[in-house]
C-alpha cells in the first residue's frame, strides 16, 4: 500500500497516463473540430479501427512507420467522406450514420484481418521511445514522462494546431460559424457543407491516426476491436471539454490517468479491488463527468442538424 | 378512397372494394420495397467485398441459403439466433419512436443474463414454472433498470444517452465479468463461468432434438404486443409523439419526461429479457462475452423494420439467417464471420439513405 | 424625357412549390431616396427583397440597376454592386464578437486573422462617424436586439453599400430605438445612400419615407409620395379587402365574466421578465383581442395561460377555479382550448395523419381512449366529423396531414379546439400564413362560438383580423397592457401609437407626465 504513495509511482502513472490518453487526444481533437461545425459524429470508434487496422497493415506491408501513419490518416478521411456523404449531402441521422460508420469499421478490419494478416501473427517495428534533452534527466519524472514515442509529443502539436485552426484563422472562424448558425455563413456567400465536409474529414484523419497510434507506437499488432470503447470516450472528452481542443487534451490526460490508474492497480498486489471494477473506472468516470457539466451554453448551436437551404 | 366530402356513389361499392385492396397492397409495397431494396444493396456491396478479396460470392450465398434452410434442425438454429435479436429488436423500436438513441441494449442484454443466472442458481424448490418466469421477470426487470440509469441521467441532468448507454455497456460487460470469475463462479471450474442451472429452469423446447426454445414464441407475441402498445394505446402514441415534436408533445399535455423513462425502461426490459432466455434457453449459465454482439445487430433489425416491432420479426429472422448462413461461410469457406457487421452498417446506411431522400422530397414548400 | 430610375424591378415572379410569392411585382426607386415597402405579412415583400440582395432567384423578371440589366446569384454578388440588407433575423453568429462576425467570410479561407485589429479600428471609426456606439470586441451574444441591429447596419456599411435593405427594422426594437433608426436612415440619405424600408407599420413609413409602395398578394397595388398619402388611405390599400373582411356580426352581449386574469407575471425562455403585471377579463360572448408588435410578451402569455411555461406571480381564473400551477394536461381537462401561435412547431404533429392529430390533447379520454387502448374508429369518425364540418380538403382522414395546406391544417386545429367545447378559447394568430377562403372560414367559425355563448381571447399581430372579428381590443406593449381601444378601423391611428408604447389618454384624469 504505501508504495503507491511514492513518487517513483506517481511518476510512472504520470507517464502511463500520458501515453493512454493519446488515442483519445487525437480523436477528441478531432471530433471537437467537427462537432464545431455542427456535425456530431459518433462514429470515432470504428474510425479509429480502421486507422489502427489500416496503419498496421501498411507498415507490416511496407515497413515504413511513417507511411503508416499517412494511410492511417486517409483511410480516416475516407471513413469521414462516408459519413459526411450520408450526414451532409443526404442529410440522414448523424447519430444512425455514426452507428453504422462502427460497425462497418469493426466488421471491415476484422475481416481483412482475418482474411490477410491473421495467420502471420506477426508484430511490426513500433516509434522508437525517444528522450527529451534535459526534460529526460529530472529526478524520477524524467524517464516516464519525457521518454516517449514521438507520436506521445505530438499529441501537443495536435492540440495547439487545432487551437490555432478554429480560433486564428479565417477557415477556423467561418467553420464556427458554421456551427453556430450555418445561414448567416450561406447568406454571406460561403458553402456549409464545404466546411462540413472538411470538418469532419480532419476530424475522422485525426481520429485515423489516434487509432494507428494504438497498432504503430502502443502495441505492434492488430487486434479486432482493440480501440475498446476509446472513441466513445472521446466524444464524452467533447463534452466535458467544452468544445475547446485545448480543453479536449487535458480532459483526455484525465481518462488516460483511468486507465493508467487501473493498469497500475492492477499491477499492484496489495490492492483488494476486483480488477474489473478498476477496469471499468474510465467508463464510470465518463458519466460522472457528463453529469458534471450541466450549462451547455458552449454547445454548437446546430450540433447534429443537417442544414437546408430556405 | 374517395374524397370523404362526396358521399360514395351507392352501387360502387365492390368497385371501391377493390380500389381498397389494391391501395392497400401498393401502401405494403411501398412500405416494404425500401427495407427490400435496402438489404439487396447491402448484400451487394458484401458481395463486391468478397469478390475483391477473392472468394466467389454467389456460390457463398447459395451455401449460406441452402445450409441455413437445410433441415429442421438448421431452420431452429437459425430461429434460436432470431429470438434475442428480435426481442431487443422490438425493444429498441419503441426507444427509437420516442427518439431517444438507446446504443445499450448490448448491456442491458448483460444486466438481464446476471439477473436471471443469480435467480436461476438460488431460490431453489420453487415449482419449476414459477422458477422459469421469476428468471425471465428478473432479467426483464433488471435490463429495464439498467436502461433506466441513462433514461434518469437523461430526463434529470440532460445527460446524452448515447454516450451513458455506451458507458453502461462497458461496466455492464466488466460487472458480468467480476460475478462469473467470484460471486457466481462455479466452484472448481477450470473457466470462468456461472454454475449450470438446473434442468428444472430450462426454457421448454419447441421442436424436440433441436435447441429451439419457446422464446421465440414469447418474442413473436411480444411484438405484437409492443405493436399495440405503440399504435393502439395511448400511453403508446405519447411516445411517437414526444419522439416526433416534444412541444407539441408538451401542448397535448403528455409528460416527456414519463414517456423517455417508460421508452426506453421497455427498451431496456425486452433487452434484459433476451438476456434472461439466453440463460435459461440456451446457455444454461452465465459466461463471459455472453452475447455476440446481439444489442449492436438490434439497432439494425429495428431501423430496418423502419421501427415496427411486427416488421422487427421479419427483419430479425433476417439477420438471423446471415448469421447463421456467415457460420457456415466461415466454416465452409473460410470466410470470416464479420462480414455480417459490414452488411448490418451497409443495410443501416440503405435505410436511413432511403428515409432522408424520401423526407426531402415529402417536404411541404412552404 | 423619362429619366432611367436608379433600380427597377420589373414584373418579378417567384412561387415556391403551390405558393405564389411574387406575382408580378414591379417596384423603381430613385438615388438617395428613403422608399417604403409596405404590406401584411406574406404579401410578398421579403420574398422581392431576397431578390434584390442574390438570396433567391427570380423564376420572371427583370433587374436594372444603374442602368444596367443585373443578374445575382448570391448575396456576395450584390455587396460587391454594393447592394446590401440587413435581414429581420440577423445574420449574426452569437458566439462571435462583432469584429469575427465582420471578417465572416472575407478574402481567403487560409488567411490568418491578424488583420483583425485594422478591421476592428475601421469598426470603430465608422461607429463614430454614424454615431452607432458598436464596440468592435463585444460579443454579439450579450448585446440587446437593438444593438444588435446597429451591429448588422454597420456591417453593410462597413462593406461600402450604397443601397441598403432593412427587412422589418423596427419589429424589435423599442420606441426609442426606432427614432433612432429612423434618424440614423435619414442621416445615410444625405450621404447619397439610397434605403429600402420594409415595413407594415403605417406611423414609420409616414414618418421616414420619401415614397411609399404597398404590396398585396404578391403584386405591388399602390405607389405614391409619402407626402400626398394619409395612414387611413395606406391601411385600406394594405388591407384591400375591407368588404370582404366585414363579416356580418350582432352586438356583443358579454355574459359573466369566464376567465380572469390577475396581476400575472412570467419570464422568457432567458429568464428575463416577459409578462409584467398583467390583468384583464373575458366574459361569455365575447371576443378579446390582444394587439401588439411581436415579442411583447405576447407568446408567453399564451403559453402561460396554458401552464406551458411557469409564472412567477398573479392568478388565472376560469369559472373561478384557479388554474395557475396546474399542469398541461390538468388544464387540458378543463373546458379551456388554445389554438397555438406556431402550428408546426405546436399545433400538429406534421409527419402524422389527421387521425393522430385530432385527438392530440385527448388521446388518453374516452371516447378515443379505452381502458389505455385507442379507439380508432371512434378516432376515425370524429376526425371525418371534423373534416366534414370545417370542410377540410383532404383525400381521407388518414392522410398525413403535413400535406395539406396552411389553411386546411389551421382549420382541422380550430377545429379540434372547439370540439373540445371549451367555456373558454385562447387563439394566438388564427389566420397567419393561410388562404384568404380558410381565414375567413375561421373568422367566421370563431364568431359563431361567440354567438353561442363562448369568452375568446384573440391574440394577433394582424390588425385586420382584430378589427374583424373583436369586441374590444387591449394593446400588449413590452408585457403589459398599456391600453384598450374599440374595434373601429377609425381609430386605427390610435391602435398603432399603443402599439408603439404610447399612451394617448383621452380622459384628462389619466394624463401622463
Amino acid at each position: 500500500m504505501d508504495h503507491i504513495l511514492t513518487l517513483g509511482f506517481l511518476a510512472t502513472t504520470l507517464g502511463a497516463t500520458w501515453r493512454l490518453a493519446t488515442p483519445i487526444i487525437f480523436a477528441s481533437v478531432g471530433e471537437v473540430i467537427s462537432e464545431r461545425a455542427g456535425v456530431l459524429n459518433i462514429g470515432l470508434e470504428g474510425t479509429m479501427l480502421i486507422g489502427a487496422f489500416t496503419g498496421f497493415a501498411t507498415v507490416y506491408a511496407t515497413g515504413n512507420l511513417p507511411l503508416g501513419f499517412l494511410a492511417a490518416g486517409a483511410a480516416g478521411a475516407l471513413a469521414g467522406l462516408l459519413f459526411a456523404f450520408f450526414a451532409i449531402t443526404i442529410k440522414a441521422n448523424q447519430i444512425i450514420v455514426g452507428a453504422a460508420l462502427n460497425l462497418l469499421g469493426l466488421g471491415l478490419t476484422s475481416f481483412l484481418f482475418r482474411t490477410y494478416l491473421v495467420q502471420t501473427g506477426q508484430g511490426v517495428q513500433i516509434v522508437p521511445a525517444m528522450d527529451v534533452p534535459l526534460l529526460s534527466q529530472i529526478p524520477y519524472f524524467g524517464t516516464p514522462l519525457f521518454r516517449q514515442n514521438v507520436v506521445v509529443y505530438s499529441t501537443i502539436l495536435v492540440a495547439l494546431g487545432a487551437y490555432f485552426l478554429l480560433f486564428r484563422t479565417s477557415f477556423g472562424l467561418t467553420l464556427r460559424a458554421v456551427g453556430e448558425h450555418p445561414k448567416a455563413v450561406d447568406v454571406g456567400g460561403r458553402s456549409v457543407a464545404l466546411y462540413r465536409y472538411a470538418a469532419v474529414l480532419i476530424g475522422c484523419s485525426l481520429a485515423g491516426l489516434g487509432g494507428a497510434y494504438l497498432t504503430l507506437a502502443h502495441a505492434n499488432q492488430f487486434v479486432e476491436g482493440m480501440t475498446s470503447g476509446r472513441g466513445f470516450i472521446a466524444l464524452a472528452v467533447v463534452v466535458f471539454a467544452r468544445w475547446s481542443p485545448i480543453g479536449a487534451f487535458f480532459v483526455s490526460l484525465l481518462f488516460g490517468m483511468f486507465y493508467a490508474l487501473q493498469l497500475q492497480l492492477q499491477a499492484e498486489p496489495s490492492i483488494h479491488i476486483p480488477y474489473q471494477v478498476l477496469q471499468a473506472m474510465p467508463y464510470l468516470a465518463t458519466i460522472v463527468a457528463l453529469l458534471l457539466v450541466r450549462n451547455r451554453t458552449d454547445t454548437p448551436a446546430t450540433l447534429g442538424v443537417p442544414y437546408r437551404k430556405v | 378512397m374517395a374524397d370523404i366530402n362526396i358521399p360514395p356513389p351507392t352501387n360502387a361499392t365492390s368497385i371501391l372494394a377493390g380500389a381498397s385492396l389494391r391501395a392497400g397492397l401498393s401502401r405494403l409495397a411501398k412500405a416494404t420495397a425500401p427495407p427490400v431494396v435496402a438489404v439487396l444493396l447491402a448484400l451487394l456491396a458484401g458481395a463486391v467485398l468478397l469478390a475483391v478479396t477473392g472468394f466467389y460470392a454467389f456460390d457463398i450465398f447459395t451455401v449460406m441459403v441452402n445450409g441455413v434452410f437445410q433441415d429442421v434442425g438448421s431452420i431452429a438454429e437459425m430461429l434460436l439466433r432470431a429470438t434475442p435479436l428480435i426481442l431487443i429488436g422490438i425493444g429498441l423500436c419503441v426507444a427509437f419512436r420516442c427518439s431517444i438513441w438507446n446504443i445499450g441494449a448490448e448491456g442491458q442484454f448483460y444486466a438481464g443474463s446476471c439477473a436471471a443466472t443469480f435467480c436461476g442458481v438460488q431460490f431453489a424448490g420453487l415449482p419449476s414454472w414459477a422458477h422459469i418466469l421469476l428468471i425471465l421477470v428478473a432479467g426483464a426487470a433488471a435490463g429495464a433498470l439498467w436502461a433506466a440509469i441513462a433514461g434518469l441521467l437523461k430526463v434529470l441532468f440532460n445527460a446524452s444517452e448515447i454516450v451513458t448507454t455506451i458507458m453502461l455497456n462497458y461496466i455492464a460487460i466488466f460487472m458480468t465479468s467480476y460475478l462469473v470469475t467470484g460471486p457466481l463462479m462455479e466452484s472448481g471450474a477450470a473457466y470462468p463461468q456461472s454454475a449450470k442451472l438446473l434442468r428444472e429452469v430450462w426454457l421448454p423446447r419447441v421442436v424436440p432434438s433441436t435447441r429451439l426454445h419457446i422464446g421465440i414464441l414469447i418474442a413473436v407475441a411480444l411484438a405484437m404486443i409492443i405493436y399495440v402498445f405503440l399504435f393502439r394505446s395511448s400511453a403508446g402514441y405519447a411516445v411517437r409523439i414526444v419522439g416526433i415534436n416534444s412541444h407539441a408533445a408538451r401542448y397535448a399535455g403528455i409528460s416527456v419526461r414519463r414517456s423517455i423513462l417508460l421508452a426506453i425502461s421497455i427498451s431496456g426490459s425486452m433487452a434484459g429479457l433476451a438476456g434472461a432466455m439466453q440463460i435459461a434457453g440456451v446457455t444454461h449459465r452465465l459466461y463471459q462475452d455472453i452475447s455476440p454482439g446481439y444489442g449492436f445487430e438490434a439497432i439494425a433489425v429495428a431501423l430496418l423494420a423502419n421501427n415496427n416491432p411486427v416488421g422487427a420479426i421479419f427483419s430479425g429472422i433476417l439477420f438471423a439467417v446471415l448469421d447463421s448462413g456467415s457460420e457456415l461461410m466461415q466454416i465452409n469457406a473460410q470466410v470470416p464471420q464479420v462480414l455480417v457487421f459490414i452488411i448490418q452498417g451497409m443495410v443501416i446506411l440503405s435505410v436511413v439513405g432511403f428515409a432522408a431522400l424520401k423526407f426531402q422530397s415529402a417536404r411541404p414548400q412552404e | 424625357m423619362h429619366v432611367q430610375p436608379f433600380l427597377r424591378m420589373d414584373n418579378i415572379r417567384k412561387r415556391f412549390g403551390s405558393v405564389i410569392a411574387s406575382a408580378g411585382a414591379t417596384i423603381e426607386v430613385e438615388e438617395g431616396e428613403i422608399y417604403a415597402l409596405l404590406g401584411e405579412n406574406g404579401a410578398g415583400k421579403s420574398v422581392l427583397m431576397n431578390i434584390l440582395c442574390g438570396i433567391l432567384t427570380p423564376d420572371e423578371g427583370e433587374i436594372v440597376f444603374r442602368g444596367a440589366p443585373l443578374r445575382l446569384g448570391s448575396p456576395e454578388q450584390a455587396v460587391r454592386h454594393r447592394i446590401g440588407m440587413v435581414h429581420q433575423h440577423f445574420m449574426l453568429v452569437p458566439s462571435l464578437t462583432v469584429t469575427e462576425n465582420y471578417m465572416l467570410g472575407q478574402g481567403s479561407p487560409l488567411r490568418l486573422l491578424s488583420r483583425m485589429r485594422a478591421v476592428s479600428s475601421r469598426i470603430s471609426e465608422l461607429s463614430d462617424r454614424y454615431g452607432l456606439d458598436v464596440r468592435p470586441d463585444s460579443v454579439v451574444r450579450n448585446l440587446s436586439v437593438g444593438e444588435q441591429q446597429r451591429v448588422e447596419i454597420l456591417k453593410v456599411l462597413y462593406h461600402g453599400i450604397d443601397l441598403l435593405i432593412l427587412d422589418e427594422p423596427t419589429a424589435v426594437l423599442t420606441p426609442q430605438e426606432t427614432d433612432r433608426l429612423l434618424d440614423l436612415l435619414r442621416g445615410l440619405v444625405k450621404e447619397g445612400k439610397t434605403v429600402i424600408f420594409i415595413s407594415h407599420k403605417l406611423d414609420e413609413v409616414m414618418r421616414v419615407s420619401d415614397r411609399v409602395s404597398v404590396m398585396r398578394d404578391g403584386r405591388v397595388v399602390f405607389t405614391t409620395k409619402t407626402s400626398e398619402t394619409d395612414p387611413r388611405e395606406l391601411a385600406r390599400m394594405m388591407v384591400g379587402r375591407d368588404v370582404l373582411m366585414d363579416l356580418p356580426r350582432t352586438a356583443a352581449q358579454p355574459g359573466r365574466v369566464v376567465l380572469a386574469v390577475t396581476n400575472l407575471h412570467c419570464n422568457n425562455e432567458l429568464g428575463l421578465p416577459a409578462v409584467r403585471d398583467i390583468s384583464l377579463e373575458v366574459r361569455q360572448g365575447e371576443i378579446v383581442g390582444i394587439a401588439g408588435v411581436s415579442g411583447n410578451g405576447q407568446s408567453e402569455l399564451a403559453l402561460a395561460m396554458t401552464g406551458l411555461v411557469p409564472t412567477t406571480a398573479g392568478s388565472i381564473k376560469l369559472n373561478g377555479e384557479e388554474l395557475r400551477g396546474l399542469s398541461p394536461s390538468a388544464i387540458n381537462r378543463r373546458p379551456f382550448a388554445h389554438v397555438p401561435e406556431d402550428r408546426h412547431k405546436m399545433g400538429i404533429v406534421l409527419p402524422l395523419p389527421l387521425t393522430e392529430n385530432v385527438i392530440l390533447q385527448r388521446y388518453n379520454q374516452a371516447p378515443f381512449s379505452v381502458r389505455g387502448l385507442l379507439d380508432l374508429n371512434a378516432i376515425a369518425d370524429h376526425a371525418r366529423d371534423l373534416v366534414r364540418r370545417f370542410k377540410v380538403k383532404a383525400r381521407d382522414v388518414d392522410v398525413l396531414i403535413h400535406t395539406l395546406s396552411g389553411g386546411n391544417q389551421q382549420k382541422l386545429v380550430v377545429a379540434r379546439e372547439l370540439a373540445r367545447r371549451p367555456d373558454f378559447l385562447l387563439i394566438n394568430q388564427l389566420t397567419r400564413g393561410i388562404d384568404i377562403g380558410a381565414m375567413e372560414f375561421v373568422m367566421q367559425e370563431v364568431l359563431k362560438e361567440r354567438e353561442a355563448g363562448k369568452a375568446i381571447m384573440l391574440i394577433s399581430t394582424e390588425l385586420e383580423e382584430l378589427f374583424a372579428i373583436c369586441d374590444r381590443i387591449l394593446v400588449i406593449y413590452e408585457g403589459r397592457i398599456i391600453g384598450e381601444v374599440p374595434p373601429d378601423r377609425s381609430r386605427l391611428d390610435e391602435l398603432g401609437l399603443l402599439m408603439a408604447g404610447k399612451r394617448i389618454d383621452t380622459a384628462p384624469a389619466a394624463t401622463l407626465m
